[in-house]
C-alpha cells in the first residue's frame, strides 16, 4: 500500500508539472495585465491542433517547438486587438470578453478540424516505460517533466536576467511607475501576454500527447489552473508552480484513499488555503483586491 | 435625467417599468410565424451538436437523415414526406435539452421526439416527452433507468441497457482470461450499473472484483487508478468508461505498458473513441452495440457504402442508433396506420425491425413491457486496423441480445398506460 | 403567448426560462453590482434551492410554493453559515471560496445517488397545480399559466430588491462598493451588510433556482456548477452591473440569443462568442449602460 502511495505520490508531481506549466502562463497575464484570461484552455486546444496538423510535415520535434510559437503569434494579435482596450477597467470585462473567445476557439477548431476525436502521434521511443517496477515513468512523462522545467527555468531566467524580465516584474508591482521611467508599457503587456500564450500552446502540444485531442481538450484544464494559482499565491510565480504541483499531488493521494474525489479534494484544498491563509503560499501579505 | 438616484432606480422607474411590463402582456401579438406548420410530418431531433458528446451526436444525425432519405423516396410515413427538425440539446444543460424539446413540441409542432446521448438529458427530454403525449425515441442514452425505473409507455430505446452488455462480455473475458477482475470505473450512473452488472454476470462464473476505483467524469489523469489496478494483481482490468474519459484512460494505459502486464478490457466500447486513439493503443477485449464489418449479413454492406458516400467514413453504432431510432417511427406508424403516440406505442410492442433496418444477424425487437430494443451485441477486440484502415474492430462473436438481456423485472420497469 | 416572445419567434417556454435567469442574474447583481463583491459560486444557492424544492415534491409530495419555500430556506441557511466564514475575504479570494464552495456541492450532489439522484438527476416528478380553495391554476399542464407564475415570484422578489436597494441599507451597500475604507471610516458595519447582502443575494437566487427546477419538473447536479455561476456573472456583465434591469436584459439576450442562433446554425458558438465579444468592446457598461449612457 505504501508503495502505491509512494508511486502516486512521485506521479502525482509529474502531472502537477503540466498543471503549473498551464497556470503559469495564466498567472503571468493576470500578474501584470489584470486579465482573467477564460480563453487559455482554448489557446491550450489550438496549440494541439497546429501541432497535430504540421506533424505529418514536419515531424514532432519542429511541430512541438513551432507550434506554440504560431499560438504565441495569434495570441499577439488578439491582444492587440480585443485585450489592449481593456486595461485599467474592471477585470470582469476581460471575463466576459475571454469567455466569449473560448467559445469562438471551441467551435472554430470543431470547424476546422471535427468533432471526432484524432489520434495523436508522439514518437515511439516516447512511449515505453523506462522502468519495470517504476513503470509509470515513461519516457513521455519524463520527457513531459524536461519540458515544463525547461520552460519553467527559461521563463524565470528571462524574469530574472533580461531586461525584459525585468521589467515585467517591476510592471507587476506598479505598473504607473514603470511607464513613468519610460518603458512602453504596451509593448511590454503585449510581450507579456505573448509569453503566457506560448506556454499555453505549449501545454497544449505536451496535452496531446496525454489525453484525446478534441475541440473540448482545454475544457476541463482552466479551473485547476486557477486553483494552483490561488493556492500559490497571487503575484507570485512561483507559488503558481508550487500549486501546480500541490494539485498534482493531493489528487494522486485521494485517489488512493476517496478515488472519486479526485476532482473535488483540489477545490476543498482551495477552499482551506482561503479560510485559513488566503494569500496562499508564497502570496504577499496585503494583496488583498 | 440627472443623477438624483445614485443606484438609478426610483419608485418612479419602478412604477414605469411594471406598467410597461404589463401592457406588454395584453398587447395583441405580432405574430411571426413559427417554422411552417404544413402537411407533412415533423420528427424532431433534440441532441448534442456541440461539447463533448458532439462527435456521437453527429454521427446520430447522419443516421437519421440516411433513414430520412429513404423514408421519403418511399412516399413518406402515411404517405406524407417526412422533416427532420434539429436542435443542439449541448452535451451537459438539462435546462437547455427541455427548452429545446419544448420548443419543438410546442413551437415546432414535432410529431416524434428523439433524444439523446447523454443519459441525465434524456430523462429530462422524457419527462416533457411523457407530459405531452408524444413518441419518444432514445437513440443512444445509455442509463438503465430509461427502460428500467424511469420507464414510460412513450419512451422506446435503441441502444442496449448496461447489463444486457455486461452479460454479453462476461463469459467471453473469464473464458479467455481469468476470474479477477480489476474495475475502473466512471462514477456516474452509466459507470455504476455497468459495474454492477459485470459483477452479477461474472459472479455465477467464478468472478472475483479485486478492487477498484470510481473515477470523476471528465478525469484528466488516470495513472492513479493505473497505478493501483496494476498493484492490484487482477487478471483483467475493466474499463467501464465512456467517451472521451476511454480514449485518456487507454491511451495513458499503452503509455505505461500495461497491457503486457494484465489484460486490458471492458464492457462498452465505441469506434469514436478507437478512431481518437493511436494505433498500437487499440487493444482490449469489448463490447459493440453494432458494427459496420459484418460479411454475409445482408444489406449491411449497403448501409455502409451509402454513410461512405454521404460523409467518407464508416458508420459507427451512433450511425445506426439515428438510422433505427427514425425507421422506428415510420414503421410503427405505418403498422398502427396512425400518426397517434399511444397507437404507435402499443403497435412497437414485441415489433420487430425488418432486416434493412436491423442490420444485424439476429432479429432485433422491442421488448414488450420495456420499450427496450434487444438485438445483437458484437464481442471482439480492438485492433490497430484490419482489412482496411477504418476496421478497428475484431467481432469474435456476435451475441443474442434476446439472451443476454436481463429478465423484465429485473430491469425494474414497471408500464403505466394511460387508460 | 407573451407578446414580446412572439416577435423573435418565441415560445412561452423561453419566456419563462428568460424570467428565471433573469432573476438569478439581478439576484446576483445584488451582491456584484451594488455591494461590490464578485461571487462565481452563486450557483450553489440556486442549485440548493433547485433540489431543495425538487426533493420536497419528490419525496413530500407538496405543493409548488411550499416547495419553493423550501428550496430557499434550505438555501438561505447555507448562505448564512457560508457567509459567515467568508465575509472577511474579497476580491478574487472571495470569488475563489465561492467557487470552491459551490464545487463541494456539486460534489455532494453527484455521489449522494440515492437522495439526489447522482449524475442522472431527479426525475420523475413534476410540479402540481395549485389549489387555492376558491380556484386551482393548473401551472403543470398550462405553460402560460406557469409563466405568469413565475413573474408574479419574479415581481415579488424583484420589488423586494428594489425596495432594498432604495432604503438606508442599500444606500450603505453602495457606499461599500464605492469605497470600502471610507465607509468603515463611517461607521457602517462592512463584514455584517456584506454577509447580510450575500444572503439576500442568495435568498433570491435560490427562488430562482426552485423555479428552475420546476419549470424543468427536473434538476441535475449541473444546477451547482460553475458553469452555470459564470453564465450568471456573464448575464450580469452583459446587460449592465451598474444597472438595476441590466442581468435581466443580459439574460434575456443569453437565453434568448442563444436559443435562437442555435436553432438557425450548429456554430451558435462562434456567433455568441462574437456577440459578447463585441459587447465588450463598443458596449463597456454593458447593453443598459450604454444605453443610460447616450441618454445622459
Amino acid at each position: 500500500m505504501s508503495q502505491v502511495v509512494l508511486f502516486n505520490v512521485f506521479n502525482g508531481l509529474i502531472v502537477g508539472a503540466f498543471y503549473a506549466l498551464m497556470a503559469l502562463g495564466l498567472s503571468l497575464i493576470l500578474n501584470l495585465s489584470g486579465v482573467i484570461n477564460f480563453a487559455h484552455g482554448g489557446f491550450l486546444a489550438l496549440g494541439a491542433y497546429l501541432a497535430y496538423t504540421l506533424i505529418p510535415y514536419t515531424g514532432f520535434w519542429i511541430a512541438l517547438l513551432v507550434a506554440p510559437l504560431l499560438t504565441a503569434a495569434l495570441g499577439l494579435v488578439v491582444e492587440r486587438i480585443l485585450i489592449r482596450p481593456l486595461y485599467g477597467q474592471d477585470p470582469l470585462y476581460s471575463l466576459l470578453l475571454t469567455f466569449g473567445l473560448a467559445y469562438i476557439f471551441e467551435d472554430m477548431t470543431r470547424l476546422l478540424w471535427g468533432a471526432q476525436s484524432v489520434p495523436f502521434q508522439v514518437p515511439q521511443w516516447l512511449m515505453t516505460s523506462l522502468s519495470s517496477q517504476y513503470f509509470f515513468l515513461t519516457g513521455y512523462r519524463v520527457f513531459m517533466m524536461v519540458i515544463v522545467a525547461v520552460a519553467v527555468g527559461g521563463l524565470f531566467a528571462v524574469l530574472k536576467y533580461t531586461r525584459l524580465g525585468m521589467r515585467i516584474r517591476a510592471g507587476t508591482r506598479d505598473l504607473d511607475t514603470v511607464s513613468t521611467l519610460g518603458v512602453n508599457v504596451r509593448v511590454l503587456r503585449s510581450l507579456n501576454f505573448g509569453i503566457g500564450i506560448y506556454m499555453a500552446g505549449l501545454a497544449g502540444v505536451l496535452a496531446a500527447g496525454l489525453l484525446g485531442l478534441s475541440p473540448t481538450i482545454g475544457a476541463n484544464l482552466i479551473m485547476p489552473s486557477f486553483v494552483a494559482i490561488i493556492v500559490g499565491g497571487l503575484g507570485s510565480l512561483l507559488g503558481t508552480l508550487l500549486g501546480g504541483l500541490l494539485i498534482g499531488v493531493v489528487s494522486g493521494l485521494a485517489a488512493v484513499y476517496f478515488p472519486s474525489a479526485t476532482e473535488a479534494v483540489i477545490y476543498v484544498m482551495m477552499g482551506l488555503v482561503l479560510l485559513v491563509r488566503p494569500r496562499g503560499l508564497l502570496g504577499e501579505e496585503g494583496r488583498l483586491h | 435625467m440627472a443623477r438624483a438616484n445614485p443606484q438609478g432606480i426610483s419608485r418612479r422607474t419602478l412604477v414605469r417599468s411594471g406598467l410597461a411590463l404589463a401592457g406588454a402582456q395584453v398587447a395583441a401579438p405580432f405574430v411571426r410565424p413559427a417554422r411552417a406548420a404544413g402537411q407533412g410530418i415533423k420528427i424532431g431531433l433534440d441532441n448534442p451538436l456541440t461539447g463533448a458528446y458532439a462527435a456521437l451526436g453527429k454521427n446520430e444525425l447522419v443516421g437519421c437523415q440516411m433513414a430520412l432519405d429513404e423514408i421519403n423516396a418511399k412516399g413518406g410515413i402515411l404517405g406524407r414526406p417526412v422533416q427532420l427538425v434539429v436542435e443542439d440539446s449541448t452535451s451537459a444543460d438539462a435546462g437547455v435539452a427541455v427548452l429545446k424539446a419544448r420548443k419543438l413540441i410546442d413551437s415546432d409542432r414535432i410529431d416524434f421526439l428523439l433524444g439523446n446521448v447523454n443519459s441525465a438529458l434524456s430523462l429530462a427530454m422524457a419527462e416533457v416527452s411523457n407530459q405531452k403525449g408524444i413518441l419518444h425515441i432514445v437513440p443512444g442514452g445509455h442509463t438503465d433507468a430509461v427502460t428500467g425505473s424511469s420507464c414510460r409507455w412513450n419512451v422506446f430505446r435503441v441502444c442496449n441497457t448496461t447489463q444486457m452488455e455486461a452479460n454479453a462480455v462476461a463469459a467471453a473475458l473469464i473464458e479467455r482470461y481469468g476470474k479477477k477482475f480489476y474495475y475502473i470505473t466512471a462514477d456516474y450512473a452509466f459507470g455504476h450499473t455497468l459495474e454492477a452488472g459485470m459483477m452479477k454476470a461474472a459472479a455465477p462464473l467464478g468472478g472475483v472484483r479485486v478492487g477498484g476505483d470510481l473515477t470523476p467524469v471528465g478525469s484528466v489523469d488516470f495513472s492513479s487508478y493505473l497505478i493501483k489496478a496494476q498493484a492490484a494483481n487482477p487478471d483483467v482490468v475493466m474499463f467501464l468508461l465512456g467517451g472521451d474519459d476511454m480514449l485518456n484512460a487507454l491511451k495513458q494505459a499503452v503509455q505505461f505498458g500495461l497491457e503486457s502486464k494484465v489484460h486490458l478490457a471492458g464492457a462498452q466500447q465505441e469506434l469514436e473513441p478507437l478512431q481518437g486513439l493511436s494505433p498500437q493503443a487499440r487493444i482490449g477485449v469489448w463490447v459493440m452495440e453494432w458494427y459496420w464489418n459484418q460479411p454475409g449479413v445482408p444489406h449491411v454492406a449497403e448501409f455502409v457504402e451509402a454513410t461512405r458516400k454521404r460523409t467518407g467514413q464508416v458508420p459507427t453504432a451512433r450511425t445506426w442508433f439515428g438510422y433505427v431510432s427514425v425507421w422506428t417511427c415510420a414503421l410503427a406508424a405505418a403498422k398502427a396506420n396512425s400518426l397517434k403516440a399511444l397507437d404507435m406505442a402499443k403497435a412497437l410492442q414485441d415489433f420487430h425491425l425488418p432486416p434493412e433496418v436491423a442490420l444485424g444477424p439476429n432479429p432485433a425487437f422491442y421488448r414488450a413491457g420495456q420499450n427496450q430494443l434487444l438485438a445483437s451485441l458484437f464481442v471482439g477486440e480492438a485492433q490497430a486496423s484490419g482489412a482496411t484502415a477504418d476496421d478497428l474492430f475484431k467481432v469474435t462473436k456476435v451475441v443474442d441480445g434476446a439472451k443476454a438481456a436481463e429478465s423484465l423485472e429485473e430491469s425494474g420497469c414497471k408500464m403505466k398506460w394511460p387508460t | 403567448m407573451p407578446f414580446w416572445m412572439n416577435a423573435i419567434g418565441g415560445y412561452t417556454e423561453l419566456a419563462t426560462r428568460i424570467v428565471v435567469m433573469g432573476l438569478a442574474a439581478m439576484s446576483l447583481n445584488f451582491l456584484l453590482g451594488f455591494t461590490g463583491v464578485l461571487s462565481f459560486g452563486h450557483a450553489a444557492y440556486f442549485g440548493l434551492g433547485a433540489y431543495g424544492a425538487a426533493m420536497a415534491i419528490k419525496y413530500l409530495g407538496v405543493g409548488s410554493i411550499p416547495a419553493i419555500l423550501l428550496g430557499v430556506v434550505v438555501a438561505t441557511i447555507a448562505a448564512m453559515i457560508i457567509g459567515a466564514l467568508i465575509v472577511k475575504l474579497r476580491g478574487v479570494y472571495f470569488a475563489m471560496v465561492t467557487i470552491a464552495f459551490g464545487q463541494v456541492f456539486y460534489f455532494i450532489a453527484f455521489r449522494w445517488n440515492a437522495v439526489t439522484g447522482g449524475d442522472d438527476g431527479l426525475t420523475g416528478w413534476h410540479r402540481l397545480p395549485i389549489n387555492f380553495g376558491f380556484a386551482e391554476f393548473d401551472i403543470y399542464q398550462n405553460d402560460r399559466a406557469f409563466y405568469y407564475f413565475a413573474l408574479v415570484i419574479f415581481a415579488i422578489c424583484v420589488g423586494a430588491m428594489a425596495l432594498l436597494l432604495n432604503s438606508p441599507f442599500g444606500r450603505s451597500l453602495i457606499a461599500i462598493r464605492e469605497n470600502e475604507r471610507r465607509a468603515r471610516f463611517l461607521g457602517v458595519p462592512i463584514e455584517f451588510h456584506v454577509w447580510l447582502s450575500f444572503v439576500i443575494s442568495c435568498l433570491f437566487v435560490s427562488a430562482a433556482g426552485a423555479l428552475y427546477a420546476l419549470l424543468n419538473n427536473f434538476t441535475d447536479p449541473r444546477a451547482l456548477r460553475v458553469d452555470l455561476s459564470g453564465n450568471l456573472v456573464i448575464m450580469a456583465v452583459l446587460g449592465g452591473m451598474r444597472s438595476f434591469w441590466g442581468p435581466l436584459v443580459g439574460a434575456a439576450i443569453f437565453v434568448a440569443l442563444q436559443d435562437y442562433v442555435s436553432s438557425q446554425t450548429q456554430n451558435w458558438m462562434s456567433v455568441i462568442g462574437l456577440v459578447f465579444v463585441l459587447v465588450v468592446r463598443f458596449f463597456p457598461r454593458g447593453v443598459l449602460g450604454m444605453l443610460r449612457g447616450a441618454r445622459a
